[in-house]
């Protein structure tokens, strides 16, 4: 769960870096450049199959984990949660739950029409990555959407970055508060970056 | 002080069990909670009702074996006390205060508030102990131990296996007190011999109990009567991916007279 987590978080960044050449003001060459390479590098090829497996592997571990969870409490209380908790934590499922089905969506929109499994927009190259982004962004209601689920990513990793050192045993007196900090800072400023995407484009128009 | 008590009755381990409530009244508010409830209990047995049945024993916070979970929280509304130790004075007169047994599958209802807990001394039994030579009593000082380290272990050992932990935790997880036992043994020489079969035998019991998962969320340092720190709950991960990692096979031993 840590491990798959801690890889995907890893991953995010990378998916960031490459979604902020969208913003160069350069009819996409760049960004196509960077995804010409994602798609084409063997070694990148092999890392995709990680990639998946790390998704597959973090999202089946979770539901996994969280019906044991529910099981083990099979009668509830009457007054429940007043302790003081890391408050995201308690909603892991539910934000995880949300963005697999922005993933869902995110894989119809690129993945699967890049394989072919679905047809393209009218005029758009099957692996022009650059033209579907744009014209996804175009809509307001999409952009919106994407804007929110932003959001409930950042709550996600929020409590993902620490508890994943925490469950590793990576506990120390010295270092925990920093990695606190270091998980909070990523939690804002990775979904705020992919966020910034949309709203630019929003606001430029 | 006058309250409203709202009380989980339940005849025995097979029956449903419900919500009963008793209104008691002239409650002093140094009077500590298990009094209060000593209290209601005379006036039901006066009254020819079923007293409540709850557990307590040492009644000074240091035994573990009160539980009760008070208003949302296990031991009551304040921080680092046991139920015994809390006073009513925590609480507003004339408030509505609703009392529930622990509620864990590893932790059934015997009776009214109390469970079982013996799930706690399987895990113990799997491994929380240490080797010692038998024979006179050794030098105290023939082992040299750290002072950090001998903090750290007794931060640990403070734990009272009163179960707050787990009544506390959204999983159930027995997480924190496994941690400590592990924790307060593995940071002494005395505890190392076995410190890499204890941590895997004892998380393996948890596991087979039916204790739900951690998710570091945070509600069992919380709530604990002793403050044990989630840090022993690293330890203990540590220590389990260090023991999974690095432990050889078992050597298969021939018998004697084969």
């Amino acid at each position: 769960m840590a491990l798959a987590g801690l890889f995907l978080i890893v991953f995010l960044v990378l998916h960031l870096a490459i979604n902020l050449l969208l913003l160069k003001s350069d009819g996409g060459v760049a960004y196509m450049k960077a995804v010409g390479f994602m798609t084409s590098n063997p070694l990148i090829k092999i890392m995709e199959i990680f990639l998946f497996g790390g998704f597959l592997i973090h999202i089946l571990i979770g539901i996994i984990i969280q019906i044991y969870n529910w099981m083990a409490r099979p009668k509830r209380y009457r007054v429940e949660g007043f302790s003081h908790t890391s408050f995201f934590s308690k909603y892991m499922i539910h934000t995880g739950a949300i963005i697999l089905v922005f993933l869902t969506i995110h894989f119809v929109n690129f993945y699967f029409k890049k394989l072919g499994w679905v047809a393209p927009p009218e005029g758009v190259e099957r692996e022009d990555f650059y033209q579907m982004a744009l014209l996804l962004f175009s809509s307001k209601f999409y952009s919106v959407l994407y804007i929110i689920l932003m959001v409930f990513l950042g709550f996600h990793l929020n409590h993902a970055f620490q508890s994943a050192f925490q469950t590793l045993g990576l506990n120390h007196s010295k270092y925990t508060p920093f990695v606190k900090g270091l998980g909070t800072a990523y939690s804002i400023v990775v979904p705020l970056g992919f966020a910034l995407i949309p709203l630019i484009i929003l606001i430029s128009k | 002080m006058n309250f409203t008590l709202k009380i989980w009755r339940q005849k025995n381990a097979r029956s449903k069990g419900r919500f009963v409530t008793y209104k008691i009244s002239d409650i002093s508010p140094n009077c500590s909670f298990l009094e209060m409830l000593d209290q209601l209990n005379e006036q039901l047995v006066a009254k020819n009702e079923e007293p409540v049945a709850f557990d307590h024993d040492c009644r000074e916070g240091i035994c573990g074996t009160c539980s009760l979970y008070v208003n949302g929280h296990p031991h009551g509304p304040d921080a680092a006390v046991t139920t015994c130790q809390l006073h009513m004075r925590k609480f507003k007169d004339g408030d509505t205060i609703i009392i529930e047994p622990w509620r864990a599958r590893p932790f059934p209802v015997i009776k009214d508030l109390i469970v079982d807990r013996s799930a706690f001394d399987e895990i113990i039994q799997a491994g929380g102990f240490i080797s010692v030579n038998t024979g006179g009593i050794p030098d105290a000082n023939a082992i040299l131990i750290s002072k950090s380290d001998a903090d750290y272990s007794m931060d640990a050992a403070a734990c009272i296996g009163c179960g707050a932990c787990v009544a506390a935790c959204k999983n159930a997880s027995a997480m924190l007190f496994v941690s400590a036992k592990v924790s307060h043994l593995a940071l002494l020489p005395q505890g190392k011999i076995e410190a890499a079969a204890r941590v895997q035998a004892m998380v393996k019991k948890m596991d087979d109990l039916g204790f739900g998962n951690c998710t570091n969320t945070g509600a069992c340092e919380a709530e604990c009567p002793k403050q044990i720190s989630i840090t022993n709950i690293a330890r203990m991960n540590r220590e389990f991916l260090t023991a999974k990692v690095c432990t050889q096979k078992k050597r298969v031993m021939a018998g004697g007279g084969i």
